[in-house]
């Protein structure tokens, strides 16, 4: 795989308070690929993909140490805009968090944050980003009803709708399938594969089998520490590593 | 997903099949029209590829295993997939075997004009054809009727023993040649046995019934 290096990660450690909860992280992520975080809980995976959109610096008393760099931009030096990253680099969480509001509003408050007035192009953006998402059959003739009347495999893909609508580059998922049943975590896990063609695509899961389904590249952590990264081909098959090979085998974790 | 993964594995499987096929028309006719260019190509060229293929499928298979856990049928039609691999492969070294024989043969006076030979080879073929097509098509019928057959080949192979044994005894100088053609009959018969193996599989696939080893008749 030849994709081009999007994020860079280059020596990262971070720290809530004085406990060091990730350890000297250097990776690579490309471009158009789905990676995938996987370790036992705990082990630093969240604080980890939390780093590419600067959500960490919301937490007092932490940390960071290390570079970031997003196109090759560090995205911790100084007088970086950071709303700007984020809307980079969005994120889509476990839990769907859409707003109390109509499903049209959810999608263009991003827009209109960003900025957008013009009604007709702010419509279009809307309709795009729920097509995007796979959600638009669904919704069409309900837009302005509350979010919260959705399912939660439809509310997660709303909130993929909206993070799509503000035209991000990069797409992190905090473990978007956990509180889904099997049915509609199939449904993300189709458009995950769907997106990446558009965008990149890291995802933090706890369940191994989702990764090994999804993602083109897989890293584990253990510990906050970076134990395996690898083509999730490889990854799964032959791990180079024995603590990896018995993590995959449930033997501890 | 997993759907796009069988689908790609079953549509290499069938090339493989429709490769290994090839190889083993080459090698009859080649010794049939003494063509020893052909007989090479399937000992220098085919067969690396043959063996890259072989690799290839059992890499994609071990990895569709792997990542996505198959269940059920489609648990039954992967390890099935990776088992006709096998068999492609040892067929591909029984066209080879063929072929090297054939190399030796063509040099020489023939013992007897080939026509059970050729009749081994023309059932078998078909046999193969067959199976691979009770694959595609999910035919148990067909499959069953390719394991019938098997029979007919364990004959006429037993046949081409028996002449050619007269021959060695009334002119031993013919026992190096008869010898070979002995051994390119085994070769299809080993290669019928095979398709059968697919066929059996085939029907394990569908029916969910063993009938290997005759496990019908218990």
């Amino acid at each position: 795989m030849s994709n081009k290096v999007k994020i860079k990660v280059d020596n990262a450690h971070f720290y809530y308070g004085k406990s060091c909860a990730l350890k000297n992280i250097s990776m690579d992520i490309y471009e158009n690929l789905v990676t995938a975080i996987i370790g036992p809980s705990g082990c630093g995976k969240s604080t980890f993909i939390r780093l590419f959109n600067r959500m960490n610096d919301l937490i007092p008393r932490t940390r960071f140490e290390g570079k970031i760099y997003l196109d090759g931009e560090d995205i911790y030096k100084p007088k970086v805009d950071i709303v700007d990253i984020r809307r980079r680099v969005g994120m889509v969480f476990q839990k769907p968090n859409p707003f109390p509001k109509s499903i049209f509003d959810n999608i263009s408050y991003g827009l209109k944050v960003n900025g957008m007035k013009n009604k007709t192009a702010i419509e279009e953006r809307v309709v795009e980003s729920l097509k995007d998402a796979a959600i638009w059959n669904e919704v069409k003739d309900r837009l302005h009803e509350n979010a919260l009347g959705l399912s939660g495999g439809q509310q997660q893909r709303l909130c993929i709708a909206r993070c799509l609508a503000v035209k991000p580059e990069v797409i992190l998922f905090d473990e978007p399938a956990a509180s889904l049943d099997p049915i509609s975590t199939k449904k993300i896990e189709e458009l995950i594969e769907k997106l990446r063609k558009k965008y990149t695509i890291v995802i933090v899961t706890h369940n191994m089998q989702q990764a090994a389904r999804i993602s083109q590249y897989t890293v584990f952590l253990y510990i906050g520490k970076l134990i395996e990264y690898a083509p999730t081909d490889e990854l799964f098959t032959v791990p180079k590593n024995k603590m990896t090979e018995d993590y995959l085998r449930g033997k501890f974790g | 997903m997993l759907e796009k993964e069988v689908i790609s594995l079953k549509k290499r499987i069938v090339e493989y099949a429709t490769f290994v096929e090839q190889m083993i028309k080459n090698s009859i006719d080649g010794l049939m029209e003494k063509e020893k260019s052909l007989l090479k190509k399937v000992i220098k060229e085919l067969e690396p590829k043959a063996n890259d293929m072989e690799i290839d499928i059992e890499e994609q298979g071990t990895v569709v295993m792997a990542r996505f856990q198959p269940k059920a049928k489609d648990l039954r039609l992967i390890l099935m997939i990776l088992k006709m691999n096998n068999d492609l492969e040892r067929m591909a070294d029984h066209a080879v075997n063929i072929a090297e024989r054939g190399l030796f043969l063509i040099k020489k006076p023939i013992v007897k004009p080939l026509i059970d030979i050729p009749k081994t080879a023309e059932i078998t073929i078909h046999m193969l054809k067959d199976s691979i097509d009770s694959f595609v098509k999910e035919d148990s019928r067909l499959a069953k009727s390719v394991c019938e057959r098997d029979e007919k080949i364990d004959n006429l192979n037993n046949q081409i023993l028996r002449e050619l044994i007269t021959y060695m005894f009334t002119d031993p100088s013919t026992i190096e040649r008869s010898i070979k053609l002995i051994q390119i009959s085994n070769n299809f018969e080993r290669i019928a046995d095979l398709a059968t193996n697919i066929c059996e599989d085939v029907i394990y696939i569908v029916e969910g019934k063993v009938i290997k080893h005759h496990r019908d008749a218990e």
